[in-house]
């Protein structure tokens, strides 16, 4: 991060912090911000490089695994009819633990509560490859996190994190994805800040990762506190911005810049 | 665990341009990069692939430190007779992956 | 718990990527040059290389320099007696020249392949196709690379 981009940042903004949400009919995917080479990359599973991981996770369903000897698919069957539209609705209420969980979280949870395994530590290639094959299954489907009263309080507070300013350069996520989106950055372009492909394969990192990891590296693009991964805050957001994405369609695996 | 993944057309007719393509799993450290304390991440590729069609040769590539991570090798061969195609990684540190593909020439 | 001090500290360190500290060589240019020099004559000799024939497509301006689709194409019969034998592609800025070698056996359909690159920075990237009769054509193309807005090296 250098000081050329902290005063660039620091042209960008305006006098007084204004937040009114992007339109529903307004709101494009990251992909339609991307180069027509990118798209082709995430267009074909042939040449998408998410594709491995999402075989390796239909290896992963179908393995037995933890002191119980199940696999996902003993309880779950075959994912492509049990999962359509399952990652659509994450993150989503879990009444034993009274809050909101992400799909990485449930997973972990399944293999404590069901399959007496240990958990697959966050960005491991297991869990994101689970997560990839689980998410794969509802692409085309619209985002559609449940709210209600149970998920209401997390909503909030996942909106009240997107628009509070933080961190030495003081921005708020709403400052840069719903007031200058489209426009330019150090030479890439400013998404909307959409999660249609999670986990995406982003060509940054060279590698698969999740939300969670892609919120880190905002906050720490800003200079802010890097929640943890699984932190409350970092799951409230999540929740946050799957609703701000409802009825946008989960495009998994995505590539991304 | 899938180390690689290719996409061949199943079926082609006899002389027909078949399109292959080929997609590995690895992360391609280029021995450039330094880890939080200064020291060299040492190199770790794929340092050649190659392809054949019912035991010939298609193609035989050299892929460096510039090929990106999870490497695209996409070419074409013509369809001629049914059999398989064979495709064979080989890097650094004994990595070594082969995956075999049928195809079917009417 | 670190302080803001050292927080500060360390940040601008991670903030510089491997390839700016060594950017700090005064020569690096200029040694870069002269190793795709020494590339292109290890692989054409002293034979004149002519332009024409090969077809080098890269994005003009790219998303990200990690990963830059590129294809090559030769105009070729691909016949016993008149083939493309194998298609080189360097570059002049990376740390390392040669990027990758497509050598074309007797089942080879067109004398074309498409890859992905890592690019260091904007630069002109040279394609050499070999032919059976022992001549030698290129093409260049020019890309753009830019940074991302930000990085986040060493965060997970």
């Amino acid at each position: 991060m250098s000081l050329r981009f902290a005063l660039l940042l620091a042209c960008l903004l305006p006098g007084a912090a204004s937040s009114g949400d992007i339109p529903l009919s307004e709101r494009r995917s990251g992909y339609e911000m991307m180069s027509r080479e990118t798209q082709k990359i995430q267009d074909e599973d042939a040449t998408n490089p998410g594709t491995l991981w999402v075989l390796d996770g239909e290896a992963l369903w179908a393995k037995k695994s933890g002191s119980a000897g199940k696999s996902c698919a003993d309880c779950h069957g075959d994912a492509r009819q049990s999962m359509k539209g399952v990652a659509a609705r994450y993150p989503a209420f879990d009444p034993a633990r009274g809050r909101p969980l992400n799909l990485e979280q449930r997973i972990n949870a399944c293999r404590a509560d069901h399959q007496t395994a240990p958990p697959f530590a966050y960005e491991s290639k297991e869990l994101l490859a689970l997560e990839a094959y689980v998410a794969r299954q509802s692409r085309g489907l619209p985002i559609a996190p449940r709210i209600d009263t149970k998920t209401k309080p997390f909503l909030e507070a996942g909106r009240e994190t997107f628009h509070r300013r933080q961190g030495q350069l003081n921005l708020s996520c709403s400052q840069c994805h719903d007031d200058h989106w489209g426009k330019k950055l150090a030479g890439s372009v400013i998404p909307q800040g959409h999660p249609t492909g999670y986990p995406i394969y982003r060509l940054e990192w060279q590698n698969l990762g999740s939300l969670g990891r892609r919120l880190r590296g905002c906050a720490f693009g800003i200079r802010a506190q890097v929640p943890e991964l699984g932190s409350d805050e970092l799951v409230d957001l999540e929740l946050y911005l799957m609703w701000r994405a409802r009825g946008m369609k989960i495009e998994t695996p995505g590539v991304r810049p | 665990m899938a180390r690689a993944v290719v996409t061949v057309p199943p079926r082609a007719k006899r002389g027909e341009i078949v399109e292959i393509k080929t997609l590995a799993q690895h992360t391609m450290e280029t021995g450039f990069r330094r880890t939080q304390t200064g020291d060299l991440i040492p190199r770790d590729i794929i340092r050649t692939f190659a392809c054949t069609y019912n035991g010939v040769e298609v193609c035989r590539v050299e892929l460096h430190p510039a090929i990106a991570a999870n490497p695209l090798i996409a070419f074409t061969t013509v369809a001629t007779e049914s059999g398989a195609l064979k495709f064979e990684w080989a890097g650094d540190n004994g990595y070594s992956v082969t995956e075999i593909a049928p195809i079917k020439v009417e | 718990m670190t302080t803001r001090r050292q927080f500060l500290i360390v940040s601008a360190a991670l903030a510089a990527p491997a390839a700016a500290r060594a950017q700090l060589d005064p020569n690096l240019a200029a040694n870069r040059k002269a190793a795709f020099q020494a590339a292109l004559k290890r692989i054409v000799g002293d034979t004149k290389v002519a332009r024409g024939r090969v077809k080098l497509t890269l994005p003009p301006l790219i998303d990200n320099g990690n990963s830059v689709p590129l294809s090559v194409s030769v105009e070729s019969p691909m016949t016993e007696a008149d083939h493309v034998k194998a298609i080189h592609v360097l570059t002049e800025k990376n740390p390392l020249p040669d990027v990758i070698t497509f050598a074309l056996g007797p089942r080879a359909g067109r004398a074309s392949f498409a890859t992905r690159v890592r690019l260091a920075d904007t630069q002109t990237v040279t394609a050499i196709a070999q032919m059976s009769d022992g001549s030698f054509w290129s093409d260049g193309a020019e890309v753009v690379v830019t940074l991302s807005a930000c990085l986040e090296e060493g965060l997970i």
